[in-house]
């Protein structure tokens, strides 16, 4: 366990280096700055604000300084009286370039416990829907019950989130007023939203649910279990059911990072001041600090997620090892 | 791995004390984040880049700041014209080029303090030191030396290094601040009144940096930090969520301050914002409105369209043949079906323009080209530089807009008609906003897009003439003219009125017979604002002054609706928050409804 866990560490560390370095190099190459606008800076403005900014230093120097512990910053990023910015490898994020009165680490800090909120909410919509309505079409398969489940799974999946957004915002907003239509702060103004999130991954994990129950169902133990004479109730909960979710699982930690990141059309549409829009405005903005601290923080939960889910493998599924992993 | 943990019973557990855990933190976000609505609530369209005047550009960095700081002057709701602000008056000398302002002997600092011409003195420093990196800097450019000050240049390109001694800005004594120009600034007043020249708090920013040698610059513009002059301080900041203004009893005039909480919301996403406009949760938009429902809109009595200073016009890259020679640029600029624009794309009441000055007045004895005329006109032009039947094949034009519907309407009408009328084949081309940006002043694209919107009223035409002087950062046609430099640099100089307004026309005039730019249409401003609230108007620059602000009475209301047609009259019931009112006869004091 210790070993496995040490390797996923190491892992770590180079998967993080390559995705910080490629996404640094990328994103200087793409034409404009955080500071071109409409207004074009006369020459001598924009040298001002590229030497505060090191905009004028050679990529690799930004590079460099970026990834820290090195300081090579003669007199600290804003002037002589600040502190120099440690870099990446002490926790440093940088300051953002697009909203300059927060640092990165700032930003990430205000937005990601909503994000969380939000995405747990996604989460139980999502984990309480599909896994009830996967487990109905799984034990009535061939049904008129199955078909109903499947064809609403299916147009889950097919429907894009905003497109469901916009219909609850009709139904529960305008038609029946019981939400309020956007905003965040309190348990109301994220059920809608949760929703929105949550049931294109419901219907696809009613899928899942429905075929890994399926498989399950048809094999000699819950056979055996059946002939034994245990209620229905207790061969699903206790024999079926495990080995019935892990694909479920599997999907999990992927979908964890999506709906905890990629809730970015969600977070506009509800307002909600959460880390998906950063991530699409600081690529826009061409914000490099904060695009560089989302993206790093995309990966950390990308591969925080990947590990828990390993890990939960073994508690359900007691045929798989961490080491052959 | 132990077999005790794999024991139903404290996996139960687990899964219970998670669960219970998950409910207090969702109870905990839920309190904590809960904010009673304020008076009067509106969509500042986007997260501001900082609180710190110096160093913004933005509209809604823009609204804000008019709300927590206020300048040597403010300006009117209606006429957008300076008015006193923190120096309650000034003398100008006979040649434009010195000011002195008297500062206003009640003004405060939100933390007491008076607000003084050192303040003032020291702000306009910090705005023009090369470590403040401040974007606008050049606004103050024609200050004496300032501009060696601030770049380490003067004008002509030679190198100096200045003190802020030589700097012609002095405060004389608290009371008393002197400004001296090189060369008359036509619209000087009135920057006094643009949010960058506003006055930062010296004491609280020094304070900021003694404490917090590492972290000032982000520490200093916290709310419980923060030390502003204007109506109102800013009492809790959110990323993304809003900014809430709540009113300064220090402020000078704060008995005629009407609100007492005022929040930003930064809603970016249009069918959003009018959604919270519809439900009551937002008060006023301003723009961020869909296009599509601008006609339903129009019907309200909410949705007035004003005149505002903005145009909207192509600009042509004239380094590139065939767009060099200047009859091509004028029979493109002919053809463009204006009208047609303005009636079925853009719809909220934009007018046709013919010159890259908006709401420019049409002469009636020399009306433009339109229509057949104009398209015969410019086939003439055409066969004159050798293209159209039996001449040169045209090239495809490539018109280069960023990413939008209303941009993509408007270039699909223009191509349409360019292929009709003249046989010339265009290719539409977006690109993302600031790859978009790149190109057009690169240079890299044939026709493109363009919009720009005034800083000034008065005069207000320099504010798009000046655009297109040689090698101008915001040029970006390559297009130059050495009687046209001349006619601009003329303009600065110029103390009467009438003469300046000539030069202005000559100058113009140029343009029109050059095209470096093709121009389409004349902005307005799309204000969904509650009809009940006051001190609001849609004036030139869609600028507003929070200190103006207040909502009306039944009476006052009914009196400003009986203008309008006769069934968009009706008062809706009710004031807003808890009928919340002006202070009696407020709005007879402002005037002007």
């Amino acid at each position: 366990m210790l070993g496995f866990l040490l390797r996923r560490l190491g892992w770590f560390v180079i998967t993080s280096w390559v995705v910080i370095t490629v996404s640094f190099f990328l994103m200087r190459k793409v034409p404009g700055g955080p500071f071109s606008g409409e207004r074009n800076l006369t020459p001598e403005i924009e040298a001002n604000i590229n030497a505060k900014y090191h905009l004028d230093w050679p990529t690799w120097k930004q590079y460099l300084h970026y990834l820290g512990p090195l300081n090579l910053d003669e007199r600290g990023l804003f002037g002589d009286r600040s502190k120099p910015f440690g870099g990446v490898l002490t926790g440093d994020l940088g300051p953002s370039y697009k909203m300059r009165d927060f640092t990165v680490n700032d930003v990430i800090a205000q937005s990601l416990p909503i994000s969380v909120m939000l995405g747990l909410v996604a989460l139980m919509w999502a984990l309480a829907l599909g896994i009830s309505a996967g487990l109905v079409s799984a034990l009535r398969p061939r049904t008129g019950l199955d078909l109903t489940m499947r064809l609403a799974a299916t147009a889950g999946i097919a429907l894009p989130n905003f497109v469901i957004a916009a219909f609850l915002i009709i139904l529960f907003v305008f038609l029946i007023p019981l939400f309020p239509v956007a905003g965040w702060g309190t348990l109301k103004h994220m059920l809608l939203p949760g929703f929105a999130l949550g049931a294109p991954r419901a219907a696809y994990i009613a899928r899942l649910t429905r075929t890994g129950m399926l498989e399950v169902l048809s094999q000699d133990y819950i056979r055996t279990a059946v002939a034994k004479g245990l209620p229905n109730r207790l061969v699903l909960m206790r024999h079926a059911l495990k080995g019935g979710l892990l694909p479920v699982v599997s999907y999990l930690g992927p979908m964890t990072a999506w709906i905890l990141t990629g809730s970015l059309v969600i977070e506009k549409i509800f307002r909600i001041p959460g880390t998906g829009s950063h991530f699409v405005n600081a690529a826009l903005n061409r914000d490099y600090t904060l695009a560089m601290g989302v993206t790093i923080l995309f990966t950390v939960l990308v591969y925080g997620m990947n590990t828990l889910v390993d890990l939960a493998y073994t508690f359900l599924d007691p045929r798989i090892k961490l080491e052959e992993s | 791995m132990n077999r005790a943990w794999k024991g139903p019973l404290l996996r139960q557990a687990v899964a219970l004390l998670l669960f219970a855990g998950l409910l207090a933190g969702l109870v905990g976000v839920a309190g904590s984040a809960r904010l009673e609505r304020a008076d009067f609530v509106f969509n500042n369209t986007g997260e501001v880049q900082s609180l710190d005047p110096a160093t913004v550009t933005g509209v809604p960095e823009g609204r804000i700041l008019r709300g927590i700081y206020e300048g040597l002057c403010v300006k009117d709701p209606v006429t957008v014209r300076p008015l006193p602000g923190s120096a309650a008056s000034w003398t100008k000398s006979p040649d434009g080029r010195v000011f002195v302002f008297d500062m206003r002997d009640e003004a405060r600092w939100s933390n007491g303090d008076p607000v003084t011409a050192h303040d003032f003195e020291f702000s306009f420093r910090r705005f023009l030191l090369p470590e403040t990196a401040a974007e606008y800097s050049y606004l103050l450019w024609k200050v004496v030396n300032a501009q060696a000050f601030c770049t380490g240049k003067d004008a002509d390109g030679t190198e100096r290094e200045v003190d802020w001694s030589e700097v012609g800005i002095k405060a004389l004594d608290a009371d008393t601040l002197r400004i001296e120009l090189e060369d008359p600034v036509p619209y000087f007043l009135e920057l006094m009144a643009f949010y960058p020249l506003f006055p930062v708090h010296r004491a609280s920013l020094e304070a900021a940096q003694r404490e917090f040698p590492d972290t000032w610059n982000v520490e200093w513009l916290k709310p419980e930090r923060l030390v502003c002059n204007g109506p109102y301080v800013v009492e809790e900041r959110r990323i993304n969520d809003r900014i809430r203004l709540r009113k300064n009893p220090m402020y000078w005039d704060a008995k005629n301050v009407a609100l007492d909480t005022i929040d930003a919301l930064p809603i970016e996403h249009w069918g959003t914002s009018v959604n919270m406009y519809l439900t009551g949760e937002v008060d006023w938009l301003d723009g961020s409105i869909p296009p599509n429902l601008v006609p339903e809109l129009l019907k309200r009595q909410d949705f007035i369209p004003k005149p505002y200073l903005g145009s909207y016009f192509y600009r042509v890259n004239v380094t590139k043949p065939p767009l060099d020679d200047k009859r091509i640029r004028k029979a493109l600029s002919l053809v463009i079906p204006r009208r047609a624009i303005v009636e079925n794309v853009t719809k909220a009441g934009q007018a046709p323009t013919w010159s890259v000055v908006p709401w420019k007045e049409l002469d009636p004895e020399n009306p433009p080209l339109e229509g057949e005329a104009a398209a015969e006109e410019a086939r003439r032009l055409f066969a004159e530089a050798g293209y159209g039947p039996g001449g040169k094949p045209f090239p495809v034009i490539e018109v280069l807009y960023n990413t939008s519907e209303t941009h993509r309407d408007v270039a699909e009408v223009i191509a349409d008609a360019w292929q009709r009328e003249l046989g010339v084949d265009m290719r539409l081309k977006n690109q993302e906003w600031k790859v978009y940006l790149d190109s057009q002043t690169n240079l890299e694209y044939e026709v493109c897009r363009a919009a720009w919107i005034g800083d000034w009223v008065d005069p207000g035409p320099l504010n798009f003439l000046s655009l297109f002087v040689t090698g101008g950062a915001n040029n970006k046609t390559g297009w130059g003219n050495a009687e046209y430099d001349r006619l601009i640099a003329e303009i600065g100089l110029e103390q009467d009125p009438a003469k300046l307004e000539q030069l202005m026309l000559d100058a113009e005039a140029i343009l029109l017979e050059e095209y470096p730019v093709l121009p389409i249409y004349s902005y307005v401003t799309q204000n969904l604002i509650k009809p009940r609230f006051g001190g609001l108007h849609g004036n030139m620059l869609n600028e507003h002054f929070p200190k103006f602000w207040y909502w009306m009475d039944d009476e006052e209301l009914a009196e400003k609706l009986a203008d309008l047609p006769p069934d968009l009259q009706e008062v809706p019931p009710g004031g807003p928050s808890g009928g919340k009112y002006a202070p009696v006869g407020r709005a007879r004091q402002i005037g002007r409804n």
